[in-house]
Formats: C-alpha cells, structure tokens, sequence
C-alpha cells in the first residue's frame, strides 16, 4: 500500500471533506437539505481550521 | 396542559432492522444500499471507505483495549470500538497482516485518527439506516 505524506492543511482538508458528506448524508430529509448541510459543514471547519491557525499564530508571538 | 398521551412510536421488529445494521456495519453504506438508497449508500461507502484507506495509507495505528488507569482505558477502548466499527475494513486489514507499531509524527498521529473516525462516521450511517428502518425518515 502507498504510503501517504500530508500536511496538516492536507489531512484537515481530507477530514473536513469525508466528514462533511457524511454529515450531510445522514442529517437532513431532502436532498436538497443534505447538499447545503454539507457544504456548510464544510465551510465550518474551514473557518475554525483557518481561525485556530491564526489564532495559534498570533499566540505562539 | 395535554391530557392525550402521545402515542409512542414503536420500534421495528428485529427482523426487520437487523439485517440492516449488520450488513451496515460490515460495509459502510451497506444499510443504506439493502434499504435502496443507492445515492446515498455509495456516498456513504466512498466516504467512510476514503477516510479508513486514508488513515491506513498515513500509516495509522489500530487500537487495542487496555486496562490500566481510567484515561488509558477510555482512550484505548474507546479508540478500539472505532477502529472495529469499521466492520470488514478493519478486519480485511488485520487479517492481510497490518500492523502499524504508534510512532511519533504528525502523519501517523492524523492516520490514527482517520481510522477511528472512519469508525464512527459508520456509526452516523448506521444511526441514519435504523431511523429508515423505523419509518423516521424517508
């Protein structure tokens, strides 16, 4: 098996992306529900991925 | 103030939600395509599959249960109950002989915890295949 070198951007992208379609898939009623879930799920771990990453920036000095 | 009693759904006979959990758990989306959802069974096993085939290609470690202090114990059970909720992804692995000693780095550390979150994201699907089951959602 192929061995994988990720980043951490990488990996967190991988994470939020499975993550995201399963959230989506098994949380709301209509397919049209899921496909928003998703992306907004999504686009929230994006925002704390970004947001701790400055925050962690801005506290390391 | 209510004075009818809410009439409690009841649950479905075994019969009827075993098969669909079992065949869930052993293949993720497995529930779903038994059930006909078929969009939604494939996004299932592409995406727990994807997770677990990522963890394993990052080189990630398989719990095992541990006794010990509390923390030990709750981390490695806890972390033993993802990897297994896998189903056949987990044992197809053990049995073709992956045994990933827990080495320090961040790459190993991520693949550790894509396997077990493969876990249980299959544990969502399977909640989600039961609520099918029950006539909870459609």
């Amino acid at each position: 098996m192929p061995k994988m070198n990720l980043t951490h951007f990488e990996a967190a992208f991988l994470f939020s992306l499975f993550t995201s379609v399963v959230m989506g898939v098994v949380t709301k009623r209509n397919d049209r529900d899921r496909l928003h879930y998703g992306v907004y799920v999504f686009v929230c771990f994006f925002v704390a991925l970004f947001g701790l990453g400055w925050l962690m920036y801005f506290g390391h000095g | 103030m209510a004075t009818e009693k809410e009439a409690k759904p009841s649950p479905p006979p075994v019969n009827k939600w075993a098969p669909v959990l079992a065949l869930g758990w052993l293949i993720p989306g497995g529930g779903h395509l038994f059930l006909k959802r078929t969009g939604r069974g494939v996004l299932l096993l592409v995406a727990v599959t994807g997770m677990f085939a990522c963890g394993l290609m990052m080189r990630g470690a398989m719990f095992q249960p541990q006794s010990g202090d509390l923390l030990t114990t709750i981390i490695n059970t806890g972390g033993f109950i993802g990897d297994i909720a896998s189903g056949l992804l987990y044992f197809l692995s053990v049995w073709l002989g992956y045994n990933q000693p827990d080495v320090p780095g961040h790459v190993h550390d991520y693949g550790t915890k894509f396997l077990v979150a493969a876990g249980l994201l299959n544990i969502l699907a399977l909640t989600d295949a039961w609520e099918i089951v029950a006539g909870r959602k459609d």
